[in-house]
């Protein structure tokens, strides 16, 4: 079988990225995500879910594709891995999100005509996410995300080593993806 | 949190720690080494194992039993990685049971039909029953754990594959201490025990393996 040159090239930044390569790995999430909120949005529409919520399935998507990339075998490519991360997250998403969308079809369409002017691209409340955070992670990924800084710059501004800001980052991580999936079940 | 940002703050986590596929082999040998000493310390190996090493019933026991875990470890081994095929790996499975069923034909053949339920029914069936899934437990605990950081496509599947794999090594140390040699109490009492265990895998992973 043969792949594609982008799927070449999405295993070659991932492999960098595995090794610690920052940038290789932010060209490689930059590279999918559009792919992704293609395919969100096209499924909620397909699940009936407003348009809204595609971004925050995206984000629900990357993270799982980041906590679970040590299940990816450098050697195979990367694709069919990418797609069954994606496949089983998404619908997985949805259904739970999906239980409880129930909105009459003028509402939908509504909401799509104002995802198209604001891009959809801030879907959750950025500080009510971080205030759920224990304390050294919300300031490592206020620092990191919000104000753009490294994890050196970071561990140099709050007086911590670079590993421990890397290990409080992974947790941080961690307790997001759990956050995104508790704040869906609460809305059954 | 704006969508760009959160590619910002998983880029700064780039590197992998341990990837699956390690972590497994450890869960593997350490799950090995300790139900060995469990076995050890407890009721040891028979007292005429090298002497029965040598008879054709006790070396297809292990043989069996050795084949099974093995069959069973290289599936858990891809279950956890979401975009494989596991057809392959699954249908090797049938390689051990295949050699059960010929083992279990020529005992039935070889022995008087007087004697097929004195051995099928053997001398220590309910401790089988009870030791394998005790001998059992280091190798599951240290499948799921591991398993928890994979990404199954199935997660009763791949519950039950760690209970499998579990079992059989269970069953294979087992066979070193169990004096039942009979092709067919394996294939009534050893199978039990093992099904036991993956039923148990199962009902842990179909819910604790969700991701």
């Amino acid at each position: 079988m043969k792949y594609s040159a982008r799927d070449q090239e999405w295993a070659e930044w991932m492999r960098s990225a595995i090794k610690g390569d920052t940038q290789a790995y932010h060209r490689f999430l930059s590279a999918v995500t559009p792919h992704l909120r293609a395919m969100a949005r096209r499924r909620c529409d397909q699940f009936g879910a407003p348009a809204s919520e595609a971004e925050d399935v995206v984000q629900e998507v990357l993270l799982a594709v980041h906590l679970k990339r040590g299940t990816w075998d450098p050697d195979r490519p990367i694709g069919p891995w990418l797609s069954a991360i994606v496949r089983n997250k998404l619908i997985d998403s949805l259904r739970r999100r999906g239980r409880h969308v129930n909105v009459p079809i003028e509402d939908v369409i509504a909401t799509l005509e104002a995802e198209e002017q604001s891009d959809g691209l801030d879907r959750l409340d950025a500080q009510h996410m971080l205030e759920r955070l224990k304390d050294p992670q919300r300031d490592i990924v206020r620092s990191i995300s919000l104000e753009g800084a490294g994890v050196r710059e970071t561990a140099e501004r709050l007086k911590m080593s670079e590993g421990a800001v890397r290990v409080a980052l992974h947790r941080a991580l961690k307790s997001l993806a759990a956050l995104y999936r508790s704040d869906a079940r609460e809305d059954e | 949190m704006k969508t760009n940002d959160l590619i910002s703050l998983l880029a700064e986590d780039a590197p992998v720690g341990m990837r699956l596929g390690r972590m497994l082999a450890i869960a593997l040998l350490v799950g090995v080494v300790v139900s060995a000493l469990v076995l050890l310390s407890t009721v040891g190996v028979r007292p005429n194992l090298a002497a029965a090493i040598e008879t054709a019933r006790v070396l297809f026991k292990i043989g069996f039993t050795l084949v099974l875990a093995a069959a069973a470890c290289r599936l858990v081994f891809i279950v956890g990685r979401p975009g494989l095929s596991l057809k392959a790996r699954g249908l090797q499975l049938a390689v051990p049971l295949v050699f059960l069923a010929i083992a279990v034909a020529s005992e039935l053949s070889v022995l008087p039909s007087e004697a097929w339920t004195a051995s099928m029914l053997g001398r220590n069936a309910a401790f089988c029953l009870f030791f394998i899934p005790v001998l059992s437990l280091a190798p599951l605990a240290g499948f799921l754990l591991v398993l928890k950081n994979g990404a199954p496509e199935s997660p009763g599947l791949a519950g039950a594959s760690a209970g499998l794999a579990a079992g059989a090594i269970a069953a294979s140390l087992y066979a070193f201490h169990c004096p039942d040699d009979s092709p067919l109490f394996l294939a009534v009492w050893y199978s039990i025990a093992v099904l036991l265990v993956t039923t148990i895998g199962y009902l842990i992973g179909r819910r604790w393996l969700r991701w």
